[in-house]
């Protein structure tokens, strides 16, 4: 009968935690172990941005002052002294957002003395119908930064040095199993995370974080399905100078039929691209020479052959309706730069695709960044959800510690988990359907698109919630 | 098989009585070893632990004056009574106290010891001991600064001397925190029927309505026993949510924070005890 009550049971309604512990045949450890593994409370798996950033994050925090927390890095320490004259080709577009977060543990300052480009305006058109959405913000207040990746590696390594008697890093060590704790209450074996490096090594920790990409090889082993799919693009990236040098305090992003093209500025006189397109575009551009390559993003950038008069009077009919209710909305339009030259070695590229974990949360493992989510770079935001997640299960961990809870219990997990799926759910999914809208020519859905967009960037509300 | 407990103990007030009451203990013998399940019989504890740990730390906090980044309770030494698996012990003892836990039950002792032995830091901070109140009292005179008695006093036998003991063992002005259910109609229906025989929120049987104890009660006998009374709120269990708040009302759970005067007298009113009184306590006795 109290069987029957168990079902009754008001804790039923919710969603059953059942499924979250995992069981298994695994090796029953002995509690008062001679030889017991080091036992960490934080393990974060995955030495990257947002890996590095989460350990920097705990270890910065007044109530993890006295807790033993680990970072794995398959790859070496790498020094960043200083900074090479030539810009990377790897930069990140970081929000206002991303950039609280990074100077709540003093790495903002280091990337401010590094090197930053910040940016007020972001213009966004369509290469089909020239239909325009331009973001800035009323008080003329940064709207984003551009960032190299290296300068923010540079900038976490520092503060990670900081809280050295805090943070231990592992380089060059790339976790090889996993073996995860059976249910809390049969109480013979260990109940941390078992971990073993690929020099033997093995530690235990009473939460893992896995911060280890999009092939994330905790999110494997924890047998959390993922949602992906392989996008037909790759992406071009390099450094480009300009014809002349501007302000260049603007993103500029063109929606080709092929895919985005993006220049985010580094300097006035240099700037990144992002150009998405199909892979075999994306290799023809890698291999054309210099000149070819800089015609290209030229052409890209200003010519009309997608037009259709069709498309442009219809286009130009409704702007001119809607600028009647409200004339504020149909902003001037810039000019981007030109570009006369690029990088030596800087073209590279790298296939696209998006991913979503069912769970970002399981009985002692978290996860974070693109091992819980992987994004289409076209609204520039892969990052930043990825130093969305630090922030808010940082603040959890600190709230759970503070009232001497067991890190790895589901209870604080789980409320990261939802406050994260339902911020992230919604971004990945329109990121997700204006990259299939965007691949198009077909004239309805340029139109639907067209109008959207002009709508869009006539209503303040809908543009500051963007 | 039934486990050892005590029925006669020495005390240095009355030799025929204790606080422990077997027919309690016969109770949580069988559910001994579900205390670590979240979800399970003891998961309406487990969510306690998000209101009186908060509750307990923040009053000692205020009274305190010296704070140890990320221990906020170090140097604190705390007596569990009653301290069952564990499950208040151990947040306590992570947050930096030292502390002693006493349950008359060895199952429960033994789960206890197990659980916190994977944990190096709070295998050194926390102490285990199956033994009831009385018996600790010679050894531990004004030992502790903090007492924290959580679900219990609804199961003792004698709740006077369970507060003379506690008096006894506290150190002058150290802070005595209890938690416990009201004898009202309403804890009648929701707290046995609903938590127990219809929702099974509480194991069945684990509540006597006859021993819970009504905050004014439990408050003269705290004032008259040595004891300022800071601090008395209500709680309120949410099942759907599974989670705990404050809420205005005592009439179903509360919580009191009491202060062991400082002086060698008592500090409050020390009447004798009334015919109802008397009354009262010998029909919740054994």
């Amino acid at each position: 009968s109290s069987a029957a009550m168990a079902a009754v049971r008001g804790r039923a309604v919710l969603a059953p935690l059942g499924p979250r512990f995992r069981p298994g045949p695994r090796t029953p450890l002995r509690s008062a172990a001679s030889a017991a593994p080091p036992l960490y409370d934080v393990v974060v798996s995955g030495g990257g941005m947002v890996g590095s950033a989460m350990a920097a994050a705990l270890g910065h925090d007044i109530h993890f002052h006295d807790k033993k927390i680990a970072l794995l890095e398959a790859g070496p320490r790498k020094e960043y002294d200083h900074m090479p004259d030539t810009y990377s080709n790897r930069v990140s577009s970081i929000s206002p957002g991303s950039a609280t977060l990074l100077s709540s543990f003093g790495a903002w300052d280091h990337v401010c003395s590094l090197r930053l480009k910040p940016f007020q305006r972001m213009q966004v058109w369509d290469a089909c119908s020239e239909a325009l959405i331009i973001f800035e913000k009323d008080d003329l207040d940064d709207m984003g930064y551009i960032v190299e990746n290296d300068v923010i590696m540079s900038a976490l390594t520092k503060q990670l040095d900081a809280v050295a008697d805090r943070v231990e890093v592992f380089y060059r060590s790339r976790a090889v199993g996993y073996t995860w704790p059976l249910p809390s209450h049969s109480c013979d074996t260990s109940p941390w995370v078992q971990i073993e490096l690929a020099d033997g090594r093995r530690l235990q920790t009473k939460l893992l974080i896995g911060a280890d990409g999009h092939n994330s090889v905790v999110r494997k082993e924890a047998e959390i399905k993922n949602i992906e799919h392989q996008y037909d693009q790759s992406a071009v990236v390099a450094t480009l100078h300009l014809s002349e040098a501007t302000d260049n305090n603007v993103a500029w992003q063109r929606f080709l039929p092929t895919g985005p093209i993006a220049l985010l500025p580094l300097s006035d006189t240099a700037s990144s691209l992002v150009w998405s397109t199909s892979h075999e575009h994306a290799s023809e551009l890698l291999a054309m020479d210099e000149e070819s390559f800089v015609d290209s993003i030229n052409s890209a950038f200003w010519s009309n052959i997608n037009h259709s008069d069709f498309i442009d009077t219809a286009g130009a009919i409704f702007r001119s309706a809607i600028s009647f209710l409200k004339p504020s909305g149909t902003a001037v339009r810039q000019l981007p730069p030109s570009v006369a030259k690029v990088d030596p070695e800087s073209r590279a590229m790298f296939p696209l695709g998006m991913g979503h974990a069912t769970e970002y949360v399981q009985h002692r493992v978290a996860l974070i960044g693109d091992a819980a989510h992987r994004v289409h770079p076209l609204a520039g935001q892969g990052v930043n959800l990825g130093f969305g997640d630090i922030a808010c299960l940082a603040h959890h961990l600190s709230a759970a510690a503070f009232n001497g809870s067991d890190l790895g219990s589901l209870k604080h997990l789980l409320k990261f988990e939802t406050e994260r799926q339902r911020h992230n759910v919604s971004l990945i999914a329109a990121t997700d359907v204006l990259k299939r809208l965007y691949s198009t020519r077909l004239a309805p859905l340029v139109l639907l698109r067209t109008w959207g967009l002009q709508v869009t960037n006539a209503l303040p509300p809908v543009k500051v919630r963007i | 098989q039934l486990s050892l407990f005590r029925l006669t103990v020495k005390t240095p007030f009355r030799t025929s009585h204790s606080s422990v009451d077997s027919k309690e203990m016969k109770k949580f013998q069988l559910l001994a070893h579900k205390w670590w399940d979240e979800e399970g019989e003891y998961s309406a504890l487990h969510s306690m632990n998000d209101i009186r740990v908060p509750f307990i730390r923040d009053t000692l906090l205020s009274m305190g004056s010296n704070y140890h980044m990320g221990n906020p309770l170090s140097g604190v030494k705390i007596l569990d009574v009653g301290c069952g698996g564990g499950l208040l012990s151990e947040p306590l003892g992570r947050l930096g106290a030292s502390v002693t836990g006493i349950d008359p039950l060895e199952d429960n002792i033994r789960t206890a010891d197990r659980h916190k032995s994977f944990d190096p830091v709070l295998a050194k901070r926390i102490q285990y001991k199956s033994s009831s109140l009385e018996e600790i009292v010679e050894e531990s005179v004004e030992t502790f600064d903090v007492i924290v008695a959580s679900e219990v006093v609804e199961h003792v036998a004698d709740l006077e001397m369970f507060i003379r003991c506690c008096s006894q063992v506290l150190k002058p002005e150290g802070s005595l925190f209890i938690t416990t259910i009201n004898r009202t109609q309403l804890s009648y229906a929701l707290g046995i029927v609903v938590a127990e025989k219809i929702m099974g929120i509480v194991p069945e049987g684990t509540h006597e309505w006859e021993k819970f104890v009504p905050p004014e009660e439990l408050e003269h006998l705290l004032e008259s026993n040595g004891f300022s009374v800071k601090t008395m709120k209500g709680m309120l269990y949410n099942p759907l949510s599974s989670s705990w708040s404050w809420v205005e009302s005592m009439s179903l759970n509360y919580a009191v924070h009491a202060v062991k005067s400082g002086a060698q007298g008592q500090s409050g009113p020390t009447d004798a005890p009334s015919e109802t009184d008397i009354q009262q306590r010998s029909a919740t006795a054994g």
